[in-house]
């Protein structure tokens, strides 16, 4: 099952299992990768301000339930970043794989967030579009933050079906069933509602914007 | 929307701000239906946000921090402005990004300034006196076991549940209940005679998105839940967030498809089993809107005379 779901996983998400590669090449690979500057980007980051303090005891990765399908477990993830090898932190699939259920957060001795860390690794390699093409998980948090951006809401269903045309568009028809069986049940809105105060939001998002 | 009754002592009673979230307002409608029923039967008066947004959910924040918090900002600003300063939110995930903003701009200066952009000092002030509360929070601690007891005047026509707490509701702010072995849920269920089995799965992720991104990983963190519970002879799982719903409903064919083990269990949402308890007609508890179960659903809740009805 493990090995069966990492190679389908690695078909959709692109990058090689790091455990592939020649151990001694990952190391000499890394030590020029390293940046040292990249760790104090995280200082300020709410709930990783102890980042530097991890002791690498492993809770984060023992309490992970998705830490089967990763191909760098959640501590390794904190050692890298903490190291500054900030390609390889990005490139993992990793941390597409979070679902921020926050088991890591209540398991950690240090109080460190591994789950707001997720989220800033997430954020970054959106930003430095390191990522496969057509790879649904950040294309869903791109059309869900469109949505809400519009709209001020969302909506299951359309988020569904946008998400699903960009991602694998093929997929779309074996949704119908399960479309049809909710729309039986009464629990699918076709209609999308918008928000009248929404002006005010998305003028200070616009503010943010230009001052970045 | 509003919803209230006559005080029986002359006081005004306490009001809720009422905070659905985009999921209530969907797939997960029954949610709602059940828990305003719950709150028309028991006169807990509550009003529904005015012009409310999207909290800011995980998706968002994946994307701009910043943004996602002015989002959940706003919505505690208007149930401030509103007078009623609980604001429950049924929704795990809705719930979270309340409480994970109020803390945010609590403790960190460089929050306080991004959603400083969005609203005057006075404001992000005013938020601070809005309490976040979950609707388990909510019923179990303003309501309590012994009231649900002594109002309960149905007995569970089905088998044993499971308790589902998920993810967000207990972690990381674990105000609802302990993050470790959570009770609260199993404690209400068993004061209005619903037998609840010992399922130490409470609050293992339902694998929230990925149902939809991720499929093969997101269901089977649903089938581990599943099988689990029928193991220890749960013949429905009690949920009290959308997601986690939605997630064990409707992908059992789907895991019964992966896996060869067939799985075909009622998922509910808590106010459903507690506004059977009190009386309520299944339709207004949203009980004929289960995908998987559905006969077992029928059975239970809906009599001979009404098995025929669908959707």
């Amino acid at each position: 099952m493990r090995r069966d779901a990492r190679d389908k996983l690695s078909e959709d998400a692109g990058p090689v299992p790091v455990q592939s590669r020649p151990a001694i090449r990952r190391e000499l690979k890394l030590q020029r990768e390293a940046d040292g500057a990249w760790l104090g980007k995280f200082a300020d980051l709410p709930g990783c301000e102890r980042i530097a303090s991890c002791t690498q005891c492993g809770a984060c990765s023992a309490a992970c339930p998705l830490s089967i399908y990763m191909d760098v477990t959640p501590r390794r993830l904190m050692a890298l970043v903490r190291s500054g090898f900030r390609s390889e932190a990005l490139k993992s699939r990793s941390i597409w794989l979070c679902t921020s259920c926050y088991a890591c957060v209540a398991a950690c001795p240090q109080k460190i967030s591994v789950a707001d860390l997720m989220f800033a690794l997430k954020r970054e390699a959106i930003e430095t579009r390191v990522y496969p093409k057509r790879f649904a998980v950040p294309v869903l948090s791109d059309e869900f933050m469109n949505m809400v951006r519009t709209r001020g809401r969302s909506s299951d269903f359309w988020l569904a079906a946008r998400m699903t045309l960009r991602s694998s568009p093929a997929a779309l028809f074996g949704m119908a069933a399960i479309g049809w069986r909710l729309w039986r049940a009464g629990r699918l809105r076709l209609s999308m509602e918008g928000i009248h105060l929404l002006a005010e939001f998305q003028r200070a998002s616009l503010a943010r914007k230009d001052a970045a | 929307m509003t919803g209230s009754s006559a005080p029986a002592n002359g006081t005004k009673p306490k009001q809720y701000s009422y905070y659905p979230g985009c999921a209530i307002k969907g797939t997960g409608i029954a949610y709602e239906e059940s828990l305003l029923e719950v709150y028309r039967l028991l006169g807990v008066a509550w009003q529904e946000l005015t012009d409310w947004s999207c909290c800011g959910a995980q998706a968002y924040m994946t994307v701009d921090a910043g943004q996602s918090c002015m989002l959940s900002a706003r919505n505690l600003r208007i149930a401030y402005q509103s007078g009623s300063h609980d604001i429950v939110a049924p929704c795990s995930a809705c719930y979270l990004a309340l409480r994970k903003c109020k803390d945010y701009v609590e403790r960190y200066p460089r929050m306080r300034e991004v959603v400083g952009d969005f609203m005057p000092a006075s404001d992000l002030q005013a938020i601070a006196n809005v309490r976040v509360r979950h609707a388990l929070d909510m019923l179990y601690v303003d309501i309590g076991p012994s009231a649900f007891r002594a109002r309960a005047t149905r007995p569970w026509p089905g088998g044993k549940v499971a308790c589902y707490y998920g993810c967000q509701a207990v972690r990381p702010y674990s105000e609802v209940d302990r993050d470790g072995n959570p009770m609260r849920m199993d404690e209400l269920l068993e004061a209005v005679g619903v037998p609840v089995a010992q399922w130490p799965l409470k609050t293992k992720c339902c694998g929230s998105s990925h149902t939809g991104t991720l499929h093969e990983v997101g269901v089977r963190m649903g089938y581990l839940l599943l099988k689990e519970a029928v193991r220890r002879g749960a013949e429905a799982v009690i949920t009290i967030c959308p997601l986690c719903q939605f997630n064990l409903d409707v992908y059992q064919k789907d895991m019964t498809r992966s896996t060869g083990e067939s799985f075909d269990i009622p998922i509910l949402f808590l106010p459903q089993a507690l506004g059977w308890a009190l009386g309520a007609d299944h339709r207004a508890l949203g009980l004929h809107r289960g995908i998987s179960g559905a006969e077992t659903l029928r059975r239970w809740f809906a009599g001979p005379r009404e098995g025929a009805s669908d959707g």
